[in-house]
């Protein structure tokens, strides 16, 4: 069963470009050999947190999509960002159970969407066409 | 409460635990009986649920701009009742702004 997880984490704010970047390409790596797949990797920026962390009141996210079928490339993700110094914070979300609910709820609604019969609005263009004002002549 | 015990107060006790109606959770406070003083509204205003009329499904902890309607301004959530969000979604709700939380794009909490 694959499972796909969202991992965003903050980094600080005053970290340099190429250093942000070789973090993430480590951490990209990293899951790779662990056997996930990074589906994609979100960089949101600069942004003002909601409250302090660790004594800075800015902080960089970024979003890690990953799709992977054990939950102990993600622990070992965690343990990887709880050591690493530049990484202030972070949060990981399970997102395949909700995906299937959704997909399901899109289903089900365009199932009965085109059940539905579409019969006034065919009856509404006829009576439209037929009450058209013919031409005046004068 | 001392007002009550001096008149009705078996009455108003045997009231509340048993035949009391309640309305749709919306009734009278069972701490306050008030049966002078104009009519009691049991329905305010009647609210529809956000998320059901615009028929969004995935309530994400990232959309901050969503999540901080329901969100006063000390940063506490909004009770349903005061938003008239249904109870699935109040639920999902919830989950959603305590993640956004954690990941500090809502505060806790926030003096004004």
């Amino acid at each position: 069963m694959q499972r796909t997880y969202e991992v965003m984490f903050i980094v600080r704010p005053d970290v340099a470009d190429e250093d942000l970047d070789r973090l993430i390409s480590t951490l990209e790596s990293q899951v790779g050999t662990a056997g996930g797949v990074v589906k994609s990797v979100d960089r949101m920026g600069k942004r003002r947190l909601a409250y302090l962390v660790r004594s800075f009141q800015e902080g960089i996210y970024i979003l890690f999509t990953i799709e992977s079928d054990s939950g102990t490339i993600v622990r070992e993700l965690e343990r990887r960002l709880r050591v690493t110094e530049p990484v202030i914070k972070f949060l990981t979300v399970r997102i395949d159970e909700q995906q299937k609910r959704l997909d399901k709820i899109r289903k089900h609604r365009e199932l009965h969407q085109r059940a539905r019969p579409s019969a006034p609005a065919a009856e509404a263009e006829a009576t439209g066409a037929g009450t058209e004002p013919a031409p005046v002549a004068t | 409460m001392a007002d009550e015990t001096t008149q009705q107060s078996p009455a108003v006790q045997e009231g509340r635990s048993g035949a009391r109606p309640g309305g749709p959770g919306r009734g009278p406070r069972p701490g306050a009986p008030r049966e002078s003083g104009g009519p009691r509204k049991y329905f305010r205003r009647k609210k529809v649920c956000k998320f059901c009329v615009e028929k969004i499904d995935a309530i994400n902890y990232k959309d901050v701009r969503l999540l901080s309607q329901f969100v006063a301004e000390s940063g506490k959530i909004v009770p349903r009742r005061l938003t008239g969000v249904c109870t699935p979604h109040q639920r999902r709700l919830t989950d959603a702004i305590k993640q956004a939380r954690n990941i500090a794009l809502l505060p806790f909490t926030s003096r004004i």
